[in-house]
């Protein structure tokens, strides 16, 4: 019994010879098996090119003509699981003619990139379906949730529309002095890129505080921007505004510009990406690491006043790991734990399930939940609660939110939602 | 046949999706701590005049004083479709009352050429009166508030406005007119922020001296004090899931005989 | 300088608005404050004078076309009034009316002109107002000193009881002469059709807003107002959306309603909502924010998700 979903197998029954009757004048024809089967090759026609042609001529979306209907991207398709989507799909969609432009689909991607593993042909949704996305903006064709995010980041900077002046609010709670560049403005080894949800969102808020005491007492110099963070919009770009991303590059470019720092170390996998494998592309270049990578190697050195007797089970953030193939930092962290005793899941690793909060898809939920039987999150959480596991472990800012409500709709209360910095915390400074 | 000339007068309000602070005198909200974006209903109203625009052809021009982030109103604006973007400068820095708004915009208005003037029907921070109506009133032309749809006729336009309870008048008004825009036909569309960004680098953005100085608040109200209300009378707040929340509801409207246990 | 008290008329379908009786009642005590007289202005329908007792003169205009307000021909004759009797201070509702002749009118009679007031009383000889700014985050307490007013004051604060009074104010047209040669024309005045619903005389009434997030939800309300036998009405973004038609919509430019029961779901509480439904008996309010405006409003409160709340009374309420 598979975990969750409504989709039913296809069931399939192939006769030799099967007579059937017509309703209408009680005839009878024979008809041989091999009716239906496709021997030689035809030519479609009646289905006008143009669609395709419009995709794969946009700078990203040349890579959707490549495609040879293979299909091995549907059933790795976290979205297809719970719905009617896929790649090849939507490609289908395109040959015969429909307007992606105008079609819902276009926002159900979360740009996870299990298809792009699994593609022979590289069809690269990832970058697809962002360029398909910005010609839709371009027209002003967008869920009216996603213009309320990216005239928010726009505005405040934040996808969250809070006050800019608050971006550092956080410290206060975290117990450990946290150093403030604008005030502050020696050199330092990390410069530590919170973005938003660990900004702004009070689960992660809490994330934060406790990366800062844990940075504190394995004695990591670092700082962060304070007000002068702007998010790096990493997730707005692959949900079409690519002009956002760029604006907001260039005040990122410039503020970092005034200080001197060996690396960028950030909580969000998104942002992450964003400094490792757009900006290069821009010319912009930045020692990044993913907070994990930063701790990992430093774990040794933690003193472990407690521990967490606990069965874990952990999720991949696909921008971490099948994005920028990091699986291991995380892992050897919650390794690292006393007590932690680590169960996978069965879909772990390179073949880790999405969140669905990718590609926008963070901001999508109610827009497309006429289209799908439940959310990414919730099948997520039932997969983690069938481990048998106490806690589900992540170590993306969106995760949490994602999850914990995903528990509590799914009937998991029982499963914990932490962030590994949270786990470690807890045994490092037990409360 | 020279197309008509609508200029649509926007101002930065506090964002109020933040708490307001008060500075220390009391006397006004903190400044250096709010956040301003564009007033909402001066986005309809932009909306509105680019409609017009699109079906019967027009010049759309946008105008605001010098407030805080102003410039990434005006360039949205072009971005969406607004043909002039005019920035009055030097009318000081503090809060503008609407009488004194309307004054420097009337007489600006009154050097140029103009067949309507659409702007929001109020803004969150109107305390002496709403834009469109004192602005009609100084330059002695026909406004109309409150208006929720607008058809451009040969020197006249005929303006629907929502009376209470959803009953609607339409006039028949001759340009030039002032008009107070609640809705728009349609929602306010969207800049491309990549848009946004070629308008200014463009740098479409013109800045013209302000007809004069802010003067200071209306004569004859002086402001005694400045406070959030008080959250007297709040609701006594049933606690517990939904089926107890549900629960205590049937019995309180039971209780007043409004349903049969 | 004179100290008239001038109320304006707000009417619609021949009926005076509530607004306007509070108004009288609120005039009625300022003008004997100042020793001045109270002056109804009423425009269209002169027939109603004989609802204004609690004025002492009615400065009336006939004529079928202005009763629908005409903004242009209602400026006019108000203008005229204010100068030709001794006002010193000019009240209307915080409505179309309001927002519309109120600023104008300030411009050209030279008054200063007073937003969203929450309260009025006389000081002596001068006028303390509060007012609201910021959506009624904050409130401004003002002390006028200016000779001429107009005020234009939020609906459904005071009691209107004190301006139904029986009377027989003094009737004087205004000379028509003085609407010269306008320079607009009314048109027509259209009622919304309300597909026979009237939530101004449902006992109850079950309210959705912005939190019911989409138009097939209101299915959910609709099962709950059906349990009770009552109407569904909503507040603006409902009705902007289209999700509701406009005869459902409660709040300033929708009805004003007093139900013995009022269950808001999602409704934040807008003062332009709030005050089109604060004087119901009986408020519950449902929203997950509990800063929310409305629970300052409501009766009882609580911040369960209104996707669960509302099966459940579906529930209890049903056969």
């Amino acid at each position: 019994m598979p975990v969750g979903g409504r989709k039913q197998p296809p069931v399939a029954t192939e006769l030799e010879q099967a007579t059937v009757t017509s309703s209408l004048s009680g005839r009878e024809w024979e008809l041989p098996g091999m009716w239906n089967r496709m021997f030689e090759s035809r030519v479609l026609s009646g289905y006008t090119t143009s669609e395709l042609a419009r995709i794969s001529s946009l700078p990203g979306g040349e890579s959707i003509e490549w495609c040879y209907g293979c299909g091995k991207c549907v059933p790795v398709c976290p979205v297809d699981l719970v719905g009617e989507y896929g790649p090849r799909k939507l490609h289908r969609k395109a040959q015969t003619g429909v307007n992606l432009l105008g079609d819902a689909d276009l926002w159900m991607c979360t740009t996870c990139g299990n298809c792009l593993r699994v593609c022979p042909k590289e069809v690269d949704m990832i970058q697809i379906m962002p360029a398909a996305r910005e010609a839709a903006v371009t027209d002003g064709i967008m869920p009216p949730e996603l213009q309320d995010v990216f005239e928010k980041t726009f505005r405040q900077g934040n996808c969250l529309g809070e006050n800019p002046r608050r971006r550092h609010a956080w410290t206060k709670g975290a117990g450990v002095p946290v150093r403030v560049l604008a005030s502050d403005p020696r050199p330092v080894d990390v410069l530590f890129y919170v973005e938003d949800y660990w900004s702004y969102h009070p689960r992660g808020q809490q994330a934060a505080q406790a990366f800062a005491r844990i940075a504190d007492a394995l004695g990591v110099d670092w700082a962060i921007l304070g007000a002068e963070e702007k998010t790096l919009g990493d997730s707005q770009r692959t949900a079409g505004e690519k002009g956002l991303f760029e604006a907001l590059m260039e005040d990122v470019v410039a503020t970092l510009g005034k200080y001197s720092f060996n690396r960028i170390v950030t909580p969000d996998p998104h942002g992450f990406n964003a400094l490792r494998k757009v900006y290069p592309t821009y010319g912009h270049n930045f020692d990044v690491l993913h907070y994990t990578q930063l701790l990992a190697p430093l774990i040794d050195r933690a003193e472990w006043a407690g521990s967490v007797e606990a069965k874990v089970t952990f999720h991949d953030p696909c921008y971490l790991g099948r994005h920028n193939g990091e699986y291991d930092a995380p892992r050897r962290l919650l390794a690292a734990i006393p007590g932690v005793e680590l169960v996978e899941m069965s879909r772990c690793r390179e073949n880790g399930y999405c969140c669905g909060g990718g590609g926008g898809g963070m901001w999508l939920d109610g827009f497309n939940s006429d289209r799908v039987t439940e959310r990414l999150s919730e099948r997520r959480v039932k997969e983690a609660a069938e481990t048998g596991a106490d806690i589900l472990a992540v170590c993306c800012p969106y995760e949490v939110s994602r999850f914990e409500d995903a528990a509590k709709s799914t009937g998991n209360e029982h499963l914990k939602v932490l962030d590994i910095v949270e786990l470690v915390d807890a045994a490092m400074f037990p409360r | 046949m020279i197309a008509m000339r609508i200029v649509v007068p926007v101002k930065q309000v506090p964002d109020l999706v933040e708490e307001l602070e008060l500075n220390s005198e009391g006397s006004d909200i903190d400044r250096e701590f709010v956040k301003f974006v564009a007033n909402e209903w001066d986005e309809q109203a932009l909306e509105e005049a680019l409609l017009i625009k699109e079906a019967v052809g027009a010049q759309v021009s946008v105008v605001a004083f010098d407030e805080p982030d102003v410039d990434q109103t005006l360039y949205t604006a072009l971005a969406r479709g607004a043909d002039e973007a005019v920035k009055l400068t030097g009318a000081g820095d503090g809060w503008l009352s609407t009488a004194e708004r309307s004054r420097l915009l009337a007489q600006w208005l009154s050097g140029q050429s103009y067949d309507m003037v659409i702007t929001g029907v109020q803004a969150s921070d109107d305390l002496d009166g709403q834009l469109a109506g004192t602005l009609g009133g100084l330059l002695g032309v026909p406004h109309a508030s409150v208006v929720v749809g607008v058809e451009p006729g040969s020197g006249s336009v005929t303006v629907t406005q929502e009376l209470a309870g959803g009953t609607v008048v339409r006039t028949e008004i001759a340009t030039p007119c002032v008009l107070g825009m609640q809705t728009a036909r349609q929602a306010p569309r969207y800049a491309p922020i990549s848009r946004i960004r070629q308008a200014m680098s463009a740098g479409g953005l013109e800045s013209v001296e302000a007809p004069g100085e802010a003067t200071g608040p209306t004569d004859g109200i002086e402001l005694l004090r400045l406070y959030p209300p008080e959250k007297a009378g709040r609701a006594e707040m049933i606690s517990g899931d939904a089926p107890a929340v549900a629960e205590r509801i049937v019995e309180i409207l039971a209780s007043k005989g409004l349903v049969k246990l | 300088m004179g100290n008239d008290v001038v109320v304006v008329v707000e009417h619609d379908g021949g009926v005076v608005s509530d607004t306007t009786f509070e108004l009288l009642g609120k005039g009625r005590e300022l003008a004997d404050a100042w020793g001045g007289r109270l002056v109804a202005a009423l425009f269209g329908e002169p027939e109603l004078a004989g609802e204004l007792g609690a004025a002492d003169v009615v400065r009336f205009a006939a004529g079928a076309e202005l009763g629908g307000y005409c903004p242009e021909a209602w400026e006019a004759l108000l203008l005229n009034v204010v100068e030709s009797v001794g006002a010193r201070l000019v009240l209307i509702g915080t409505s179309t009316v309001g927002m519309d002749l109120g600023s104008s009118l300030a411009a050209r009679w030279h008054a200063a002109p007073l937003s969203y007031v929450v309260a009025l009383r006389a000081d002596g000889d001068q006028l303390l107002a509060t007012s609201q700014i910021y959506a009624g985050k904050l409130l401004a307490d003002l002390r006028v000193t200016a000779p001429r007013v107009v005020v234009t004051h939020i609906g459904g604060l005071l009691p209107s009881d004190a301006g139904r009074r029986a009377g027989s104010p003094a009737r004087e047209e205004i000379d028509p002469g003085v609407l010269g040669s306008l320079k607009s024309a009314f048109k027509e005045r259209r009622v919304p059709d309300g597909g026979g619903v009237d939530i101004t005389a449902a006992p109850m009434l079950v309210s959705v807003g912005r939190g019911i997030a989409g138009q097939d939800n209101l299915e959910l309300a609709q099962e709950v107002a059906d349990a009770l036998g009552v109407p569904l009405s909503a507040s603006r973004p409902v009705i902007d959306q289209g999700w509701l038609p406009k005869p459902h919509q409660v709040g300033k430019s929708g009805k004003k309603v007093k139900p013995k029961a009022y269950l808001a779901f999602g409704i934040s509480g807008a003062p332009e909502h709030l005050e089109g439904m604060r004087n119901s008996e009986l408020i519950i309010a449902c929203n997950t924010d509990p800063s929310a405006p409305i629970f300052d409003v409501a009766h009882y409160g609580t911040t369960v998700d209104l996707f669960d709340l509302l099966p459940e009374l579906a529930e209890r309420l049903g056969d």
